[in-house]
């Protein structure tokens, strides 16, 4: 029997229980959504991560009492210092401009008697290694007149360790799906042998091997579990789509321009062949167990 | 074709259901298996079509020995030989059409081919008319037709009968012998188990006697 004919009376045979099918693409849909959205999620922190972490930077605020020779030696002293690459400055009076500009609270900064922000160095190291951006960070905290250093990259490097936990987090939750997946089909298919014992046993009587008789089961199994892998697909490309029209409120907010990158091509291809796999899986497992034991007999 | 060599058989459980048998069907024969019900002769067809595995002697079907076939290869064998089941094991959720379908997909025929043979296959059981009507709705003679179509539609060597005529009455079963006689006719080996012994006096061919698994001389 050629294989488009098996797999159209493998549709057929789907469709003469159309809700109980569907049911089972739903559910694997939504297990396989759990996993895959962690994942997009994770990719996106990557990104985030690289595009922040690859360039970390220390913010010096200087006292508010300091004078302007004050700044100048401050200035001098970074220039020379052989672990920095090049320095910004930004004055208070700059700094206060741009806040007005940005946060829209003219009102209340023109309302101030004095000008509340330090003047404000930023330091551009040669070297991204963490160990030596914080003993660079301790050795500013010493010098005279600096009221604050912040490394700006710390957060970054959270993120990196709180998406390394996540990836752990992706791989069991993923793991665990695809076990969840597998014993779904399984458990189909295996109603479906009851259903068709008859059929297998006369096959079997009149000469059709163990590949006969397993391959339109097989080929249940991979329709499905590629129907739920479409599900899944669907289901975050849906939720993408939605959180990115608030997050573009969110970002012009933060003007950061920040969006949702949703699944590539290869990653959604990933998906659907990894759930056509998962389900051609369950269904192999059940199938030859059942001629297992009925060898048995 | 069929040789059996001190064969016997038992079940789990101590029950002996062949012992010590022996004989031989030649190629192009028409044999009878006569004896009572229990005499063990279904069990001696079930020992052919590797349905069973003998625990004594030998039994080689072609000359393959089949009790030390490799359960790959009992596929193959099988689709040698015509079953015709003494309950007609039809499929009852498919037309009589579908039914005589399934052993050409087995075997891997293209469509169109399957169809054309499948039909003649009826038509030689003279269900051609009731191709599509589903075996629960055909009388037992024709489903014992049906059977037989089934079973004959990929042309075995071999065609392997138990109790082909047993519920049917003297018209339906005189039909059926016709029909056997007529592959009998064209070369194929038929080995049919009956205990209408009547009938097979009739018929005029060897016959094989079983008594409690034993085979009389």
């Amino acid at each position: 029997m050629s294989h488009l004919r098996i797999l159209l009376a493998v549709m057929r045979r789907a469709l003469t229980a159309p809700l109980g099918t569907l049911l089972n693409i739903l559910v694997i849909g939504i297990a396989l959504s759990l996993p895959v959205g962690l994942y997009v999620l994770v990719q996106n922190g990557q990104a985030l991560v690289s595009r922040y972490a690859a360039a970390p930077q220390l913010s010096l605020f200087m006292k508010l009492d300091s004078r302007s020779d004050d700044i100048v030696q401050i200035r001098k002293r970074l220039e020379q210092h052989p672990a920095v690459s090049h320095i910004e400055f930004v004055s208070r009076a700059q700094a206060l401009e741009q806040l007005r500009q940005d946060s829209g609270l003219g009102d209340v900064i023109g309302g101030l008697d004095h000008n509340p922000l330090p003047d404000t160095f930023i330091v551009y190291p040669r070297q991204r290694d963490a160990k030596q951006l914080e003993t660079l960070r301790d050795e500013f905290r010493r010098w005279p007149k600096l009221a604050h250093v912040q490394l700006d990259s710390e957060w970054a490097r959270r993120l990196e360790a709180l998406l390394d936990f996540s990836r752990m987090l992706l791989l069991l939750l993923a793991t665990l799906l695809a076990i969840a997946l597998v014993a779904i089909t399984f458990n189909t298919i295996r109603l479906q042998i009851l259903t068709r014992r008859e059929e297998i046993e006369v096959s079997q009587l009149i000469g059709a091997t163990p590949g006969f008789i397993r391959r339109p089961f097989l080929y249940f199994g991979s329709l499905q579990g590629l129907l739920g892998g479409l599900t899944a697909w669907g289901i975050i490309a849906t939720s993408t789509h939605l959180l990115n029209s608030s997050l573009a409120d969110l970002s012009r907010l933060y003007a950061s321009g920040f969006s949702l990158l949703p699944l590539t091509m290869a990653d959604s291809l990933a998906l659907l062949g990894f759930a056509a796999f998962l389900g051609w899986f369950g269904a192999w497992l059940s199938v030859s167990q059942h001629l297992r034991r009925n060898a048995s007999q | 074709m069929i040789r059996f060599d001190h064969v016997s058989k038992r079940y789990p459980g101590g029950y002996e259901a062949l012992h010590d048998v022996s004989f031989e069907v030649a190629e192009g024969e028409m044999v009878f298996l006569t004896g009572h019900s229990g005499a063990g002769k279904s069990t001696l067809l079930k020992l052919i079509a590797a349905i069973e595995r003998p625990n004594g002697g030998s039994v080689l079907v072609n000359g393959q020995n089949v009790g030390a076939l490799r359960s790959a290869a009992i596929p193959f064998l099988r689709r040698n030989i015509g079953l015709i089941f003494q309950d007609h094991k039809l499929l009852f959720d498919r037309s009589a059409l579908d039914n005589v379908l399934l052993p050409l997909q087995i075997c891997g025929f293209g469509h169109r081919d399957s169809l054309q043979r499948a039909r003649a296959a009826l038509d030689k059981v003279g269900l051609l008319a009731r191709e599509k009507v589903r075996p629960v709705a055909l009388s037992g003679g024709e489903q014992q037709r049906l059977c037989i179509a089934r079973a004959i539609v990929n042309r075995p060597a071999i065609l392997l009968a138990d109790e082909p005529t047993g519920n049917l009455d003297a018209d339906y079963a005189a039909a059926i012998m016709d029909i056997f006689d007529s592959f009998h006719q064209v070369g194929t080996t038929l080995l049919i188990a009956t205990h209408d012994e009547a009938g097979v006096r009739r018929f005029g061919k060897r016959s094989l006697a079983l008594a409690q698994g034993r085979m009389l001389a």
